[in-house]
C-alpha cells in the first residue's frame, strides 16, 4: 500500500481516504453528510461557524470536520448522539443573532441555515435578550445586504481574497461585534464579485435586481449557456410563468466550476428591456408601419430573391447560434452570394486565408490554469472573458509565469511577471520575437516588422518564461483581433509560439465565433473550412459596398458596427427597436434572445453546447433559426424542411464531423511596417458591459461603477 | 287471520293515521327550520367564507408577499406577484384568489405568518360578469377594511385554542 492512503472508519464503514484530506473531504466522497456553513470546496478553509462538529474516537471535544486532517485508524462518527448534540449546540448559538425574517427574506426556501435548522434547530429559542442589528451597506447595484442575517463565516472575504484577489469584504471588529464590511463605503466591483450571491448561505448577500420578486420554489430551472463570451459558462436560468427571473451558475469543471461572471448572470434584464421590437415593421416612403410576419417575411424573400447575387450580403452576429449560423450560410449558397460573414469589429481580413479553420484556446479551459507559462496579447483578458482571467490567476498563483503584451496597462490581482506596454502591440510582439528568435533567422514574412527593434527587458523576460515552461501558451484577444494590423499581430504571435515551443490560441470575441467560422459563416470558407472557389466581401467591405440587400442578424449599427454605406435595402432581424437600427434599416424582424430561442454555441474550446429556449418570447418574437428556415421555404431552397434546431446542427455535425481544433498558421505573407498605423490609440477594447445588445440594455450591469466609468469616458 | 288484519288496517285507514300521528307530534314540537334571509344560523368565528387581506391599525398592509399561502394552496386559486414597494419593502404588486378554484379549506389563512389572509364569516355573495370571481388585492383589502371589526373579534374569539 502506498504511503499515501490512510484508512479511517466514518460511522462504522472503513473508507480509505488520501493523506492530508481533510475529513468533510471523505464523508462528502463517501455521501455522508455534515452540516456546514462555513466550508466550501473552492475556498480555503477557515473553521469558524463551527457547524460541521463531528466526534472523533480518543479525542477529547469534537473536531471540526472541515479543519481535521484525515490519520491513520481514525474513527468518527458523523450522527452519534455526542455530535449531534455539538451540532445542535453551535445552532443554538448561530440562530441567537439571526432574525427571524425568512416570510421577507429571499434566500428563503434554498437557505441553507434554514434547511438545517430544521434538523438541527430547537423549536422555539431560549434566548430572551435582544437580537443584534447590523446596519445595511450599500455595495452597488448587484448585491442587496441585510447584514443582520450575517452569521460571519467569512465565504464572501475568502472569495475576495482569494477568487478575485480583489479584496473588497473584510471583517471589522471581534466577537459579538464582528461585522462584513467594506472598511470604506464602496461598492464591490469586480467582474466575477457577484458569486458572493451564491457563496452566501444565509440572506445576508442576495441578487439586487432579482429582490422580493419570486420564490425559489415557484420557480422552473432550465439549463442554459452563457451567451456573453467565448467561454460558454454553464448556467441555469429560473423562469417564473414564462419571465426569466434570474441566472445562476451550473457546475462545470471543464468551463466555469461553480461561477459566473456579474456579465452572464444579469445580462437576463436585457431580455425583458422597454425597447424590445414587438412586430415586424417596414419602412415605406420614410414612414414605418408594423406588419404581420407573413408579409415581412414575403418583403424579405422577394427583396432577397430580385436583389443582384452579386450584390447581396449577409451578416451576422459572433454570439449568433450554430443553428441561425448554418441556416445563413446554406441561404448565402442559395443566393448564390459569398458575401457572408460574422467578424465584425474585425478590420484587416488580409492574411484571412491562412486562419486556422476555426480559432480556439489552444488548449481545454481547464488546462490553462496547468499552463506554466502564458502570453496575453491583445487583449483586455478580465472583460473578455472573466472565467479565462480567472484560470490565468489560478495558474499564476500555483507559481506560473502570467505575461501581458499590451498598448495599454490594465489591472490585474496576481503578480504579472512581466508587462509589455508602452507601444503599439505589432512593436511590442515584434520585440519578443527578436528574443524569442534570438540568433536565429526570422522568417522573411515578419522579417520587415522586427528591423531596427531591439528587445526589452520585459519582452526578453516574457521570451525566455514561454520558453523555460514545459507548457507554455500565446493567447491573442480582442484587442489583436480589432487591430488594424491583425494578421501581422497574428503572423508575430505564431512565430513566437513556433519559436518558444508554446501553443498558439485565441481569445474569441462574442459566444459562438468557433461555431460561425464552422458552419462556414465566411466570405471565404464554407462549411468545415473548405475554401470557397471565389471570395466574397468581408464584413468591413460589406458595410461600405454599395449592396442591393443586406441582412443584419442580431447587430445593431452604431454599438456592434461601424458606419454603414446607404444601402438599398437593409433587413434587421434583431430583438431591439432601437433608432440606430430605424435610421439604417428598411424593414425590421423581432427574433428572440437567447433565452428564448434553442440553439447551440461553440466554446473557445470547441466544445458544442446546446440549450432549449427557457421563457416566453416577447411580442410577436421569433427564434431567429426559425425565421431563417421559413426565409429559406419561401426562396425555394431545397432541404430547408427542419422541423427542429437539433435538425439543424446534426445536418451541420454530420457534415464537418468532429474537426480537430488546430491554430496552426501556414502563412505565406510578407508584413510591412506602416508608420503612423500601429499607433497605440489605434487598439479598441470593447468596454466590459457594452459586448452585445442583450448586456447594454441590462439595466443594473450599467448601473455599476464599471459601465458608468466608460460612459463618461465617452461622454 | 293476516289477511283478516290486512283488510281491516286497510279500510280503517290505519296506515294513515300513523302518518299523522308523526305529523301531529311535530306540530307542538319547536320548529328548527329558519326564515332565511330575515333568520340565520348561528357561526362559528371559525367559519370559512370570503376572504379578506387585513391592515395593521396603522393602515399599513400586513401582507409581505412571502407566497406561502400561494404555495400551501391545494387548489392553485392563488397568484402573488411581488416587488420592492415605494418605501423598500417587500410587497404584492398583484394579489388574486380565484373563488371559483377555491376549496374554502382555509390552509391560506393557517399558513400565513402575519394574519394577513383571513378567510371572514361572510358567505352571501354572488357574482353577475365573468372575471368577477377573481377577488383582486384592492377587492380583497376593501373588504378586510370594512369588516374589520368582525375579523379581529373572530381572531380573539379563537386566540385562546391556538
Amino acid at each position: 500500500m502506498s504511503d499515501d492512503v490512510v484508512n479511517i472508519e466514518v460511522d462504522g464503514k472503513p473508507v480509505e481516504a488520501r493523506k492530508g484530506q481533510m475529513v468533510i473531504e471523505v464523508t462528502d466522497q463517501i455521501g455522508a453528510y455534515i452540516p456546514r456553513f462555513c466550508y466550501h470546496e473552492k475556498l480555503s478553509i477557515a473553521a469558524n461557524c463551527r457547524m460541521c462538529l463531528v466526534e472523533v474516537e480518543k479525542a477529547p471535544k469534537p473536531l471540526p470536520a472541515c479543519a481535521t486532517p484525515v490519520g491513520e485508524g481514525m474513527k468518527i462518527f458523523t450522527k452519534s448522539p455526542y455530535a449531534v448534540a455539538a451540532q445542535k449546540a453551535t445552532m443554538e448559538f448561530l440562530l441567537i443573532n439571526h432574525p427571524l425574517d425568512c416570510p421577507i427574506c429571499d434566500q428563503g426556501g434554498e437557505c441553507e441555515l434554514q434547511d438545517l435548522a430544521m434538523g438541527y434547530g430547537r423549536d422555539v429559542s431560549r434566548y430572551q435578550d435582544g437580537k443584534r442589528v447590523v446596519k445595511d451597506k450599500d455595495i452597488g447595484p448587484l448585491v442587496s445586504t441585510d447584514m443582520t442575517r450575517c452569521i460571519h463565516c467569512t465565504r464572501c472575504v475568502r472569495f475576495g481574497e482569494e477568487v478575485t484577489g480583489k479584496q473588497q469584504l473584510g471583517t471589522i471588529e471581534r466577537g459579538e461585534n464582528m461585522k462584513i464590511s467594506t472598511y470604506v463605503e464602496q461598492g464591490i466591483d469586480h467582474e466575477l464579485s457577484a458569486n458572493i450571491i451564491d457563496l452566501c448561505p444565509v440572506g445576508a448577500l442576495n441578487n439586487k435586481p432579482y429582490r422580493y420578486s419570486a420564490r425559489a420554489w415557484e420557480m422552473i430551472q432550465h439549463e442554459t449557456v452563457s451567451p456573453h463570451d467565448c467561454v460558454g459558462s454553464n448556467m441555469y436560468a429560473h423562469v417564473l410563468r414564462g419571465t426569466v427571473k434570474r441566472v445562476v451558475p451550473r457546475n462545470n469543471d471543464d468551463i466555469n466550476e461553480t461561477w459566473l461572471s456579474d456579465r452572464d448572470r444579469f445580462s437576463y434584464e436585457g431580455i425583458y428591456s422597454s425597447d424590445r421590437l414587438q412586430q415586424p415593421a417596414v419602412k415605406e416612403n420614410g414612414e414605418w408601419r408594423s406588419i404581420d410576419w407573413e408579409e415581412a417575411l414575403g418583403i424579405l424573400a422577394d427583396s432577397l430573391g430580385r436583389a443582384d447575387s452579386e450584390k447581396v450580403g449577409l451578416l451576422a452576429s459572433p454570439s449568433s447560434t450554430l443553428e441561425e449560423a448554418h441556416l445563413l450560410a446554406r441561404l448565402a449558397t442559395h443566393l448564390g452570394t459569398a458575401n457572408l460573414d460574422h467578424r465584425v469589429g474585425q478590420r484587416d481580413f488580409s492574411g484571412q486565408d491562412a486562419d486556422p479553420v476555426f480559432p480556439w484556446l489552444g488548449c481545454s479551459i481547464a488546462e490553462l490554469e496547468e499552463q506554466d507559462a502564458v502570453l496575453v496579447a491583445g487583449s483586455n483578458i478580465r472583460h473578455e472573458a472573466p472565467i479565462l482571467a480567472h484560470r490565468l490567476r489560478k495558474a499564476a498563483l500555483r507559481g506560473a509565469s502570467i505575461n501581458f503584451a499590451n498598448s495599454a496597462r490594465y489591472e490585474y490581482f496576481f503578480d504579472v511577471s512581466d508587462y509589455a506596454d508602452g507601444a503599439g502591440l505589432v512593436e511590442l510582439l515584434a520585440g519578443i520575437a527578436v528574443a524569442a528568435a534570438g540568433s536565429k533567422k526570422l522568417p522573411a514574412g515578419i522579417a520587415a516588422l522586427t528591423e531596427g527593434i531591439k528587445a526589452g527587458d520585459a519582452q526578453k523576460g516574457i521570451a525566455k518564461s514561454l520558453q523555460d515552461g514545459t507548457s507554455s501558451s500565446v493567447l491573442l484577444g480582442n484587442i489583436a483581433m480589432r487591430h488594424r494590423a491583425f494578421s501581422a499581430v497574428r503572423d508575430l504571435a505564431a512565430f513566437i509560439a513556433d519559436a518558444t515551443g508554446a501553443k498558439l490560441g485565441f481569445v474569441t470575441a462574442g459566444a459562438n465565433t468557433a461555431g460561425a467560422h464552422l458552419a462556414g459563416v465566411l466570405p471565404h470558407r464554407a462549411a468545415g473550412g473548405v475554401a470557397r472557389e471565389k471570395s466574397g466581401l468581408d464584413a468591413s467591405a460589406m458595410l461600405s459596398a454599395e449592396l442591393d440587400a443586406l441582412l443584419l442578424l442580431n447587430l445593431e449599427p452604431g454599438a456592434d458596427l461601424p458606419e454603414i454605406a446607404e444601402q438599398n435595402f437593409v433587413a434587421a432581424l434583431t430583438p431591439y427597436d432601437s433608432a440606430s437600427l430605424r435610421e439604417v434599416a428598411d424593414l425590421l424582424l423581432p427574433v428572440g434572445t437567447f433565452a428564448e430561442t434553442s440553439g447551440t454555441y461553440v466554446n473557445v474550446a470547441g466544445t458544442w453546447q446546446s440549450f432549449a429556449g427557457v421563457a416566453k418570447p416577447v411580442g410577436d418574437a421569433r427564434p431567429a433559426w426559425k425565421v431563417l428556415r421559413v426565409l429559406g421555404n419561401l426562396l425555394d431552397a431545397d432541404g430547408f424542411e427542419y422541423v427542429s434546431s437539433e435538425d439543424v446542427r446534426e445536418e451541420l455535425r454530420k457534415q464537418v464531423g468532429d474537426p480537430s481544433p488546430s491554430n496552426e498558421v501556414t502563412t505565406s505573407m510578407t508584413h510591412t511596417r506602416v508608420n503612423g498605423e500601429d499607433a497605440m490609440t489605434d487598439e479598441v477594447d470593447v468596454p466590459l458591459y457594452a459586448v452585445d445588445a442583450v448586456v447594454r440594455r441590462a439595466a443594473a450591469l450599467q448601473m455599476t461603477p464599471e459601465a458608468k466609468r466608460v460612459k463618461s469616458d465617452t461622454v | 287471520m293476516n289477511r283478516l288484519i290486512s283488510y281491516i288496517k286497510t279500510f280503517s285507514l290505519w296506515e294513515l293515521l300513523k302518518g299523522l300521528s308523526v305529523t301531529q307530534r311535530n306540530f307542538f314540537r319547536k320548529s328548527v327550520t329558519l326564515e332565511y334571509p330575515d333568520e340565520k344560523t348561528p357561526q362559528s368565528p371559525r367559519f370559512r367564507g370570503l376572504h379578506a387581506l387585513r391592515r395593521y391599525p396603522n393602515g399599513e398592509e400586513r401582507c409581505i408577499a412571502c407566497k406561502l399561502c400561494e404555495a400551501v394552496c391545494p387548489a392553485l386559486a392563488i397568484t402573488i406577484e411581488s416587488n420592492v414597494s415605494e418605501d423598500g419593502t417587500r410587497r404584492t404588486s398583484r394579489y388574486d384568489i380565484d373563488l371559483f378554484k377555491c376549496i374554502y379549506c382555509g390552509f391560506c389563512e393557517e399558513a400565513c405568518p402575519v394574519d394577513a389572509i383571513v378567510e371572514t364569516r361572510i358567505h352571501e355573495y354572488h357574482m353577475e360578469a365573468p372575471g368577477e370571481n377573481i377577488m383582486t388585492k384592492d377587492k380583497l383589502l376593501a373588504v378586510g377594511d370594512k369588516y374589520d371589526a368582525m375579523i379581529a373579534a373572530d381572531k380573539a374569539a379563537d386566540a385562546k385554542y391556538r
